[in-house]
Formats: structure tokens, C-alpha cells, sequence
């Protein structure tokens, strides 16, 4: 009966954590991404409603730009499938190709940020900003949220390539870099949700 | 040093050909809504479907490719999440936008 206990009583705080630890981690930091799916589905609900409201401004249509944005998807795309060849060189205890992996995920991360930084700085410099219309304002929400997501990835895939290059491959390492890659294709996927209902179907 | 194994609950391990086959899914899950608006050769509703399809379809590629989310007991715990995840957001998105619409058309 008190099994569960005794065992959890027995565990030396000074060894590496236990193989559980980290499907434990993994789990809570799912349910962290499901919570931060209903984050930017109340806001997606937010865009919906007041998606049409230019009050004499801009629509989606004179704003954004197809080939601009088919760009910035790819750049998040090619950093999701970096992102996973980084799991796959991490499993094998490839220390360089990890680090050379993460670099080319960052930098492909960082292209799409600076894409959607010079987008938000064009348009409010051409009086477009989130002030103009209820329309712009959703907008500046949920694409600026979305944004911020991406910029602490990179904090924090920044902070892995040190910890890697540091440490190695040590059971915490291991484990949060399996979660940075969590996290990082949870972004891919809002994206996929955002260009599609935001870019797409404001154009048409 | 020997590497630790870990285990990849949660975001299980997937393989070279996984990855490679996700991520051309996902380029051509891509092109196909791009070049359905772009061309604008399909009437309007038909592109609106596509464009839903692609989108779901493609989420569903990266969440087994790439998050290795499928039916097996290592992910269950993962899907049911995600199942409940889905409903909340099903009630919410739509209810805020069946009450905003009816307002807004009682309030013309």
C-alpha cells in the first residue's frame, strides 16, 4: 500500500533524476501547451469577431502580402524539421551536430521574427498600427502574440546551445531540449491556424 | 561517459524518414492553400474548403510527424489533453462567436 511513498522517500536527491522525471516533465509541459492553445484560441475567437471591423481602414486584402508571408512560413517550417534532426543527433549523442542544429534553428527562427518585426513596423509607419481599426488591433494581438512565443524560443534555444555546449548531455539537458522542440513545433502548428485564417482568408 | 537514455514520452522519438516524410507533407500542405488563393482559379467556397482541409490536414501531419501524438499507451494521457483541450476551445471559440454575430445582428 505505501509503496508509492517509500519509493519516492528513496530517491537520492543527488543522483540523476529517474527516466519518469522526464516523461513526467513531458507530460506537464503538454498540458502547459494545451493551456497555451486555449490562450490563443480565445484571441483567434477575438479575431473572428472583430475581423471585420476596418472602420475606413485597410482590410487584409490591401495589407498583407502572399509571397511575403508563403516566405515566413517556411522559414518556421525548415526550423520545425531542423528542430527535429536536433532530436535525432541528440538520441545518437552527436554533441556538434546538435549545436550546429539549433544554430541553423535559431537563425531560421530569427528570420521569421525579423520578417514579421519589419511587417509590424511598415505597417505602423504607414499609419496602420493596432490603433487604427478593431480590425488592426486583433490582428496586432494574435500575430504580436504568436511573435512573442517565437522570441522566447529563441531565449531559450539560446540558452540550450549554452547548456549543451557546457554540460553535455546530462538527463536535465536531455529534457528540456526534448521539451524546447515541444514547443517549438506547437508554434509551427498556431501558425499553420494563423496564416490560414488571417493571411489566406483575409487576401480573398 | 555513457549517455543516459531517456525515454521520449510525450514528444516520443521519431526517425529520419518521420521527419522527412512530415516535413514534405507539410511543404506541399502549404503550397496547396497558397496557390489556391494566389491563382484564384476555384470559386470561392471551394477555395474556402481547401484552404480548411489543407489546414487541418496539416496540423494532424505535424502533430503525428512531429509530436509523435498517436493512439499507443506512451501518448494516450497526450491525446485525451489534447481531445479535452479541443472541446474547450470548440465551446469557447464558438459560443463567442454564435452570442458576438446574434448581438451584432439584434443590435442592426
Amino acid at each position: 500500500m505505501t509503496t508509492d511513498a517509500s519509493t519516492i522517500d528513496s530517491i537520492d536527491p543527488g543522483q540523476p533524476e529517474h527516466s519518469d522525471t522526464v516523461a513526467i516533465q513531458a507530460f506537464g509541459f503538454w498540458i502547459y501547451l494545451m493551456t497555451d492553445l486555449v490562450l490563443f484560441a480565445a484571441i483567434f475567437a477575438t479575431y473572428a469577431v472583430l475581423g471585420q471591423n476596418y472602420a475606413g481602414g485597410p482590410t487584409g486584402k490591401d495589407l498583407f502580402d502572399l509571397p511575403y508571408a508563403f516566405v515566413e512560413t517556411m522559414f518556421l517550417l525548415f526550423s520545425s524539421a531542423t528542430c527535429g534532426l536536433v532530436m535525432l543527433a541528440m538520441y545518437k549523442g552527436r554533441k556538434g551536430w546538435v549545436l550546429t542544429g539549433l544554430a541553423v534553428t535559431f537563425l531560421l527562427g530569427l528570420g521569421f521574427i525579423a520578417m514579421e518585426i519589419n511587417e509590424f513596423y511598415h505597417m505602423i509607419l504607414d499609419g496602420n498600427g493596432p490603433e487604427r481599426s478593431a480590425f488592426l488591433s486583433a490582428f496586432f494581438t494574435l500575430v504580436g502574440t504568436h511573435g512573442a512565443h517565437v522570441i522566447f524560443g529563441l531565449i531559450w534555444m539560446a540558452v540550450m546551445m549554452g547548456q549543451v555546449a557546457v554540460k553535455g548531455f546530462t538527463t536535465p539537458v536531455q529534457s528540456r531540449l526534448m521539451r524546447l522542440s515541444m514547443f517549438w513545433h506547437f508554434l509551427d502548428i498556431v501558425w499553420i491556424g494563423l496564416f490560414t485564417f488571417v493571411y489566406l482568408m483575409g487576401v480573398m | 561517459m555513457e549517455q543516459p537514455q531517456i525515454d521520449g514520452a510525450g514528444a516520443g522519438r521519431g526517425s529520419f524518414k518521420s521527419y522527412g516524410t512530415g516535413f514534405l507533407l507539410s511543404i506541399v500542405l502549404t503550397v496547396i492553400p497558397f496557390a489556391l488563393v494566389m491563382s484564384g482559379a476555384l470559386p470561392r467556397s471551394a477555395i474556402v474548403f481547401g484552404l480548411l482541409g489543407a489546414a487541418i490536414v496539416q496540423m494532424m501531419v505535424h502533430l503525428h510527424y512531429f509530436l509523435h501524438l498517436d493512439a499507443s499507451s506512451a501518448a494516450r494521457w497526450n491525446l485525451l489533453a489534447l481531445a479535452f483541450t479541443l472541446l474547450i476551445m470548440f465551446i469557447f471559440v464558438g459560443g463567442s462567436i454564435w452570442i458576438m454575430f446574434n448581438l451584432n445582428y439584434r443590435m442592426m
